[in-house]
């Protein structure tokens, strides 16, 4: 692809942008989000059109008008929020608009056939699925192998994997990337587009950076650091964030969590927090991390335990209850459950609390929303142009901050922060560090769920490391590393 | 994986089981109240009032699959009834002209929906509602406000209220309209599960977005499933013209929401993605077979309309919980 330029109403998303793959290589694609690695991407696939450039495939200029003949061409895309059909099973999914037909029937189709070709296709890439079952009843990460067959299912000479690795857990992760390795080994070229730098060193030959639409470089893996891609992706410099302050062995303790039993999710969890801590929680996708969260929230019925909240035993049936007792809840998807994207700023933050605004008479009280909202905007450090601004506009961080200035204001003081750099950019992600040590500081508690072990290790004072649905270790954040983490997420003996 | 397919199997069948056994249950109920109720003359009277409120659900079936919905077949189905007038009445044409005629309008009317919703992008409740009212005032306009009867052709009554089956076995009177009703059951059911038709159906209704980037033509499918739901709906209008021998055409308004309660009841999800055309088929026998049921126990007509609505919300409830408990 050579000096692709692409324009959207108000924004010059892609600015002469260059980038090259070989055959047979592993090319990473980084940037911090809206770099316009996706809109590249999206031009390559034929879902944008280009607006000016040239692509050049196999030593021909070619035009790509739309993702159908992207795929005839052999270009195929994984994408991050799948893109499979929920309600249709494996093999329909993998041969939608390209069904086997019936010899003499062609609008009639050929089910004996679809499921034979899915099976050698699921067979040739060792992934044990059934071709028969519907795909809403597979894990994430086995509807990624599917969409990996179906990529292959076109003979694929390029496969684009958008941050492939978000929604999967270690061992699901070193799955993919045996399956990367094997793709690369039969000539393959492949795109790898991911926030996760320490990924790179795993499986990337060459890394090209991306900044605000334009092309920053391409460094060889092997010749280069990890700190001096964040260097090409930021163009400033990022600090080290580490604890800023540590909690007192006798402070006092906020939440206790005992003998907590839930299905087959929780079997016997029980922990505490203290004043000023933030408690890390790793394990693996599925060990059960969030359903406890979201049992303590009340956001689902518990078999059995107790929650005690600063040493006063309470119950609770209902987030509703849960936020009564100072407890916030943020989701890792925070687009669905965490705002309201499509109202402002100030309606997203006021909402919760929209009795401390009334007035007699049940009108609002709209200047003291302003002050009150403007108030957090400084504190949290929020960017956004004013506060009539749509939430769905704002960056990751920023929409991050709405949801804790939202909690806040509601008088919570336990916040439970469910992945909170999820799909953020690493300048972003800094940000969001600083300001949990912003709330620690000021009294705040937090329990942090996390998938990325350098993030728990460096922001947690301890660490509570689940597995099945069990509490299998807890590790001071002084003494932790990630392969103490993993083998007691993994139940690892060595 | 053998047993993953049973059980994948059992779960499909056992939605499909307990509609069965609701209908089996209301039939008992009414049998034992009443012995009026199952005699053969009451049950093909009952299959033949389902058979025009079929119709209508067969094709909103498909529709509703694609997580669309669409309100004018009640009163697309009258403009075909008057159309189908139009052509044999007032044109003299032969009878066969006046069937295509009004499954063509039909057609027309479901092509127009599809071009509306998929080209120009409104949604299809919104779509859907103009048609309702355009269609209801064209069959006022054209007929004049008035019945068009057919009395000029006594064949065209034949078409619903003769009997094939009468000829064949002597005394075994199955109006032809429910033999039509069968026919366009099977078909609908073939079209669904069998075809690549029924195959974009579910596509687009689990995840357009999806089947969009997998280089299906959503656009053009969603064009031929409202049309395809025009010509169940234009036959509709032709069974029900033929059965009362006459083009109604204040009759109609409100057939849409009956029909939708049918599919609803039969398990099909108004999120698209999921459906059967046998459960439209046992939701709409459930709903005619109450009516009936109801009226031989001689429940004011006014109570019977309470006690569809209570049913509409039970049956969709009962549906969750299953769902819930999966």
């Amino acid at each position: 692809m050579e000096g692709i330029e692409k324009r959207f109403p108000g924004v010059h998303a892609l600015k002469n942008v260059n980038f090259e793959l070989k055959p047979g290589e592993v090319h990473a694609l980084v940037g911090e989000n809206g770099a316009g690695k996706s809109t590249l991407m999206k031009v390559l696939t034929g879902v944008y059109k280009k607006d000016g450039g040239r692509i050049i495939y196999k030593g021909k200029e070619v035009d790509i008008p739309n993702p159908r003949v992207a795929q005839e061409m052999g270009i195929s895309i994984v994408y991050q929020d799948l893109n499979l059909m929920p309600h249709l099973t494996v093999a329909q999914n993998i041969f939608i608009g390209r069904e086997p037909r019936r010899k003499k029937f062609l609008f009639f189709l050929d089910e004996d056939e679809i499921n034979r070709k899915t099976k050698e296709l699921l067979n040739m890439l060792h992934m044990k699925i059934d071709p028969d079952i519907k795909v809403s009843n597979l894990t994430i990460g086995k509807q990624q192998m599917v969409e990996i067959a179906k990529a292959l299912s076109f003979n694929s000479e390029v496969i684009i994997f958008d941050e492939p690795t978000a929604a999967l857990s270690e061992a699901e992760t070193e799955e993919l990337f045996n399956i990367i390795r094997k793709l690369k080994n039969q000539g393959i070229g492949i795109i790898y587009i991911s926030h996760r730098l320490e990924e790179l060193k795993k499986i990337a030959d060459r890394v090209t950076v991306m900044r605000d639409g334009q092309y920053i470089g391409t460094v060889n893996m092997n010749e280069t650091s990890l700190d001096e891609i964040i260097n090409m992706m930021v163009g400033r410099e990022i600090y080290e964030t580490l604890r800023e302050k540590e909690v007192e062995d006798d402070s006092e303790i906020v939440l206790e969590v005992r003998n907590l039993k839930r299905g087959k999710e929780i079997k016997d969890v029980s922990f505490k927090l203290r004043k000023g801590e933030i408690l890390g929680f790793a394990g693996l996708v599925g060990a059960g991390r969030t359903e406890v969260a979201r049992a303590i929230f009340g956001a689902d019925p518990i078999d059995s335990g107790e929650i005690y909240v600063k040493g006063k035993k309470i119950h609770i049936k209902s987030p509703s209850d849960a936020i009564k007792h100072g407890i916030a809840y943020l989701s890792e998807d925070r687009k669905r459950y965490g705002l309201m994207l499509d109202l402002d700023v100030k309606t997203n933050i006021i909402l919760p609390s929209i009795k401390e605004f009334l007035s007699y008479l049940g009108f609002i009280n709209s200047k003291k929303e302003d002050k009150v909202c403007n108030n957090y905007i400084d504190r949290l450090k929020i960017k956004t142009p004013s506060l009539k601004q749509k939430v769905k506009n704002l960056s990751g961080g920023n929409q991050q901050k709405i949801i804790v200035a939202k909690w806040l204001l509601r008088n919570c003081d336990i916040l439970i922060f469910d992945e909170p750099t999820r799909g953020i950019d690493v300048g972003a992600k800094n940000e969001i560090y600083k300001l949990l040590n912003e709330l620690v500081k000021e009294g705040k508690s937090i329990i942090m769920i996390s998938s990325e072990l350098p993030e728990i290790i460096r922001m947690s004072h301890r660490i509570i490391v689940m597995y099945e649905g069990r509490i299998t270790a807890e590790i001071s954040g002084k003494t932790a590393t990630e392969e103490i983490i993993m083998k007691y997420a993994t139940m690892y003996e060595s | 994986m053998i047993s993953n397919n049973v059980r994948f199997i059992r779960r499909e069948n056992l939605r499909q089981l307990l509609m069965f056994a609701s209908l089996f249950l209301l039939f008992t109920f009414f049998s034992l109240a009443s012995p009026n109720f199952f005699t053969f003359e009451n049950v093909i009277a009952i299959i033949l009032a389902t058979c025009v409120n079929g119709m209508l659900a067969l094709g909103v079936t498909f529709i509703i699959i694609t997580g669309g919905i669409d309100l004018s077949i009640g009163t697309v189905m009258t403009l075909s009834a008057v159309m189908s007038g139009v052509f044999i009445t007032f044109w003299k044409l032969p009878v066969l002209f006046g069937v295509i005629g009004g499954i063509g309008t039909g057609i027309i009317c479901g092509l127009i929906n599809g071009l509306v919703v998929s080209k120009m992008k409104l949604p299809p409740f919104i779509a859907t509602l103009g048609m309702m009212m355009i269609a209801k005032g064209l069959a006022l306009v054209i007929s004049g406000c008035r019945p068009i009867y057919y009395s000029d052709a006594p064949t065209f009554n034949e078409i619903s209220m003769g009997s094939l089956i009468n000829k064949l076995i002597p005394n075994f009177d199955v109006p032809n309209a429910i033999l039509i009703f069968i026919f366009s059951v099977i078909i609908a059911h073939i079209l669904l599960t069998k075809t690549v038709l029924g195959r974009y159906d579910f596509a687009i209704g689990s995840n357009e977005e999806a089947a969009r980037l997998s280089g299906l033509n959503v656009d053009k499918w969603k064009t031929i499933i409202y049309a395809l739901c025009g010509m169940f709906v234009g036959m509709g209008g032709v069974m029900m013209a033929s059965r009362l021998n006459s083009a109604q055409p204040a009759l109609g308004q409100g057939y849409e929401l009956d029909a939708i309660a049918a599919v609803v009841i039969g398990g099909t999800s108004l999120r698209g993605g999921e459906g059967s055309i046998i459960g439209t088929v046992i939701g709409a026998l459930i709903m005619s077979t109450l009516t009936n049921g109801l009226r031989i126990l001689s429940v004011p007509q006014e109570w019977q309309i309470v006690v569809s609505g209570i049913i509409v919300i039970g049956a969709v409830y009962l549906d969750i919980l299953r769902r819930g408990r999966e």
